[in-house]
């Protein structure tokens, strides 16, 4: 391994810019003329619109523009669409609601934008914002998903407030397993609507040039181009030639910002309109009510069990809230990256899943690091962990019984497993954690008036996302490739074009690793190029878990054609056949003789072009690769949790925790800790600390950041984070992705020690101090402090 | 609309501003300072911290009328142009405690008023509970904690400049 080729601990490429300040991001870029766009949002979860009057705004000083969902029309904008269909059990396509960028004639939840405010400042902008006068008749409003069915029609598309109602899995074949049962185990589960908060808010800045009829979008994107192919092709903005999205440095993602939103729709439209840029920067409060929010799953789930704890059946009944419109990818959340995924780690010969999309109105609801895999990963991991404790098998023994050994693995819900060793995982997670050592420090908590708890989680996930063919044929509207163009300079150095986008995970470095190790040359002749749809042709961008496997193998097989084609022109210079040029640590040899030239020497006469015939060769080097995956991978692994809950107070405080992830392929190990760590605080968040809560009149009483708990420094411990590994046989570099994993396994081993601790599973998320506290009460605990 | 004025990163500045106008707003708007971040409306995130002479403040909550003559450093003044990184920026980027990057400019400077007032032998315990008032929702703060820890150290070797003089 070279000091910064794969596996090597690199410092990152990105950090210098951000450590000094001279980050660009959204809100940083300024164009000549900027104008400030300020949203008009609707105060009301569920209104009709009677009247505005924007007279007074339009008087305001400063003010250039007030637009409304009226003008929009007009101009045929269309509207906001979801990209992956779903069909119901019968048959019938998703109920999929227009969603304009400006609302028209009603508003379906608290923050729906209703107008917009173009002036000369941010202050003139927001001040007319204030002066626009909406005369609304609010309207009963429903949030509870599980009540949605009986609550008032949000749209006229879709009786019931029913998007769909899916199933997966043979339900005959589940009914009888579950008659030949010894054990079941049964348990309602909700899984906790979380907002994803991104410290970087959304933005959006856009320019026309008249001249040429261009439109440049500025924009807080995880997906550039995905984001200009749905604005050009389905809201008609503009032809997909004349606009250029550019996601300069993005502060976090974590899902929110793959999605295409109403803000930069209207900004878009707005700076063609009044002939000027337009910005828009949400602050946090408009974040809380505007950022597609994640999980909100309400759930029955029921395991099937024989006498040994061989796992038979499971059963699953879920009702998904996707908010009061479909945002981008809404639908495929709780379908597919979620039911599919209910075979864990372990080998289930019958599962069944019913799910239940519904409208509410409430912010809507798409992916957050994770998207579905969390809320699988908790239904699975409690169950487990509950039957075990109901039989009285050791949780870890029960998990080993039922783990998948062989690989390939075909689960009964279309996931075929194809590499992991789950043991492994958890006997490594076990000796980390020193479990043996767990009933001791039991011992000693109890004496200091604390109940101590642990809890496993044992996930899974599908990530490298995904096969073309195999999501098209689920009903994902895009393909799910990636793209890589690899240019070589005349002097050596690389530039190299990706398709994914980074906003925190450091593809400047790793992919840059990657090249150095496959070239032999220096790190830093490397540069990475994302984020900007005029340079890179087109790419799918980063969510999944899937720059790593995707992304990088598309500059593999990139790499592969420079290799080719460095070859033939070294055969030039060198005066030899070209089957006997070797490329190793950055030089060409012939085979069996002393003759060698320099990659920059290489590279330079690809340019020069002095030693070929044109008609013979083409001077360049440059290379293009459009590469598709041929599976899903799996990451996986084991988390242990260890808790102390103060009875007196309910409060819980993580002692331990450890991970060990096998994640494939690291590339850099310290990149892929940082992504642990951080997807274990998100995970710990939605367990202890996080919950977007809803009053029944649908206002948001978690609306900024001192109601909303994020997770902070001293709320969380140190990471103990191990990792064992099996290639993924998917992709060449045997990637399987880290991005995701923390949030994935963490509630449900958080939750798993918690209720070890108070002896009752009764305890829903986030177990808040009160949560706990209540919980001791209502019920005897298993063990007194 | 009235005028202020200031030091900012050694230099002097002054500037027309409306009496409403924020601290970071001037920073960013007026003096095209955009190290410095809003990640938040409720004093919560942090992102905005900068050193008015020479103690953290959050300068989203900070009037650029109250700042008449201070002495104000941001992320762009601990280092000077083309010279050494701050020995607390250099510990950032060796330990990884940073990923988006968005909060960090205020997690430094945050870290070194943490720093100012409670030494350089700083323990995990005082740092987690110092950083109350930065969020980062990248890193899960492993790496942020042992970057300060290691931050704090190198200032005390290197005798290097504490950043908010």
């Amino acid at each position: 391994m070279s000091a910064t080729g794969i596996g090597a601990a690199v410092r990152r490429k990105e950090d210098l810019r951000f450590i000094t300040g001279k980050g660009q991001y959204t809100d940083d870029v300024v164009r000549p003329g900027e104008t400030r766009a300020a949203f008009v949002r609707s105060p009301h979860a569920h209104a009709k619109i009677k009247r505005i009057d924007v007279d007074a705004a339009k008087s305001m000083p400063g003010v250039i523009a007030v637009l409304t969902g009226t003008e929009l029309a007009n101009d045929k904008i269309g509207n906001l669409i979801c990209g992956w269909m779903i069909h119901s059990k019968d048959g019938t396509p998703m109920k999929m609601a227009p969603h304009p960028a400006l609302a028209s004639g009603k508003v379906n939840h608290e923050g729906d934008a209703v107008a917009v405010v173009i002036a000369e400042t941010l202050a003139q902008a927001s001040d007319a914002a204030e002066k626009v006068k909406v005369d609304y008749e609010p309207l009963p409003a429903i949030t509870d998903p599980a009540k949605a069915k009986s609550g008032p029609q949000i749209h006229d598309v879709a009786p019931k407030n029913t998007i769909y109602e899916w199933s997966l899995g043979d339900a005959k074949a589940v009914d009888a397993a579950f008659a030949a049962a010894k054990h079941v185990t049964k348990l309602d589960i909700v899984n906790n609507r979380l907002v994803p908060n991104a410290i970087e808010p959304r933005a959006a800045l856009a320019e026309y040039d008249a001249g040429t009829e261009h439109l440049t979008l500025w924009n807080t994107t995880q997906n550039p181009h995905v984001s200009r192919l749905v604005i050009a092709a389905f809201v008609g903005m503009a032809p997909e030639h004349k606009l250029r999205v550019i996601a300069p440095d993005v502060g976090g993602g974590f899902g929110s910002k793959i999605f295409i939103y109403p803000e930069e729709v209207v900004c878009l439209w707005a700076a063609r309109k009044v002939g000027r840029p337009v910005k828009w920067t949400a602050d946090r409060s408009e974040s809380f009510v505007t950022d597609a929010h994640g999980r909100d799953h309400v759930t029955h789930a029921e395991l099937a069990l024989d006498a040994s704890g061989k796992i038979l059946a499971m059963w699953v009944k879920t009702i998904a809230n996707l908010g009061a419109y479909m945002s981008t990818f809404s639908s495929s959340v709780p379908t597919y990256p979620y039911a599919t995924l209910l075979s864990g780690q372990y080998d289930i010969p019958q599962i069944y899943c019913e799910v239940d999309a519904v409208y509410t109105n409430t912010v809507p609801v798409d992916a957050y690091r994770g998207a579905g895999r969390p809320e699988a990963t908790f239904v699975v991991e409690r169950l487990v962990e509950v039957a075990a404790r109901q039989m009285d098998i050791d949780p870890a023994d029960l998990r080993k019984r039922n783990f998948i050994k062989s690989f390939p693995h075909q689960t009964p819900v279309i996931m075929a497993y194809d590499a992991g060793d789950y043991g492994a995982s958890l006997k490594k997670a076990l000796d980390l954690a020193d479990v043996k050592g767990f009933s001791k420090r039991r011992r000693e908590a109890a004496r200091h008036g604390k109940l101590r708890g642990i809890g496993f989680s044992t996930y899974i996930e599908a990530c490298g996302l995904a096969p073309s063919q195999a999501v098209g044929s689920l009903g994902c509207g895009v393909g799910l490739w990636e793209s890589a163009e690899v240019r070589v300079n005349p002097t050596g150095s690389v530039e190299v074009l990706t398709g994914s986008h980074a906003h925190g995970q450091g593809h400047e470095t790793t992919f840059a690793q990657l090249v150095s190790e496959r070239l032999g040359i220096p790190f830093d002749n490397i540069s990475i190029v994302h984020g900007d749809t005029d340079k890179v042709q087109f790419g799918m961008g980063t969510y999944g878990s899937r720059s790593g496997a995707v992304g990088m193998t598309a500059v593999v097989k990139a790499l592969d054609k420079i290799e080719v084609k460095a070859k033939k022109v070294a055969a030039h210079m060198l005066e030899a056949a070209e089957g006997d040029i070797e490329f190793k640590d950055g030089k060409f040899t012939v085979a069996g003789t002393d003759k060698s030239a320099a990659w920059g020497d290489v590279t330079l006469n690809a340019y020069v072009a002095h030693k070929f015939a044109g008609q013979e060769l083409e001077p360049g080097l440059k290379e293009t690769s459009f590469y598709d995956p041929t599976n899903f991978t799996f990451p996986a692994g084991c988390h242990i949790c260890e808790v102390e809950v103060d009875s007196d107070t309910g409060k819980t405080e993580i002692v331990n925790w450890t991970a060990v992830d096998d994640f494939g392929t690291v590339v850099n190990p310290m990149i892929v800790e940082g992504q642990v760590h951080g997807g274990i605080a998100q995970g710990i968040g939605q367990a202890l600390l996080e919950g977007a809560i809803y009053d029944k009149d649908g206002q948001l009483l978690t609306g900024s950041l001192m109601d909303y708990c994020m997770p902070h420094a001293h709320d969380l411990p140190s990471f103990k984070v191990g990792l064992t590994e099996t290639k993924s046989p998917s992709n060449p570099l045997g990637i399987k992705g880290c991005g995701e994993a923390g949030a994935i396994a963490a509630p449900a081993a958080v939750i798993n020690a918690i209720t070890d601790a108070i002896g009752t599973e009764e305890i829903g998320m986030p177990a808040t101090a009160q949560a706990v506290w209540s919980a001791l009460k209502r019920a005897q605990p298993r063990q007194a402090a | 609309m009235p005028a202020v004025s200031m030091t900012v990163n050694g230099k002097a500045v002054t500037g027309d501003v409306e009496a409403r106008t924020l601290l970071v707003q001037f920073l960013r708007e007026n003096l095209r300072l955009t190290g410095t971040h809003v990640g938040c409306d409720t004093s919560q995130c942090g992102a905005c911290v900068v050193h008015i002479d020479g103690i953290a403040a959050k300068s989203c909550t900070t009037l650029a009328l109250q700042c008449e003559g201070a002495k104000i450093t941001t992320i762009e003044g601990l280092a000077e142009p083309n010279g050494p990184l701050h020995p607390m920026q250099e510990a950032f980027r060796e330990h990884h405690g940073l990923q988006c990057g968005f909060c960090t400019p205020g997690m430094i400077m945050a870290a070194l008023d943490i720093v100012r007032r409670r030494g350089n032998d700083l323990d995990e315990h005082t740092i987690r509970e110092q950083l109350d008032g930065n969020i980062c929702r990248c890193t899960g703060y492993h790496n942020i904690v042992k970057a300060i820890a290691a931050g704090a150290k190198a200032m005390a070797k290197g005798g290097a400049r504490q950043a908010a003089e």
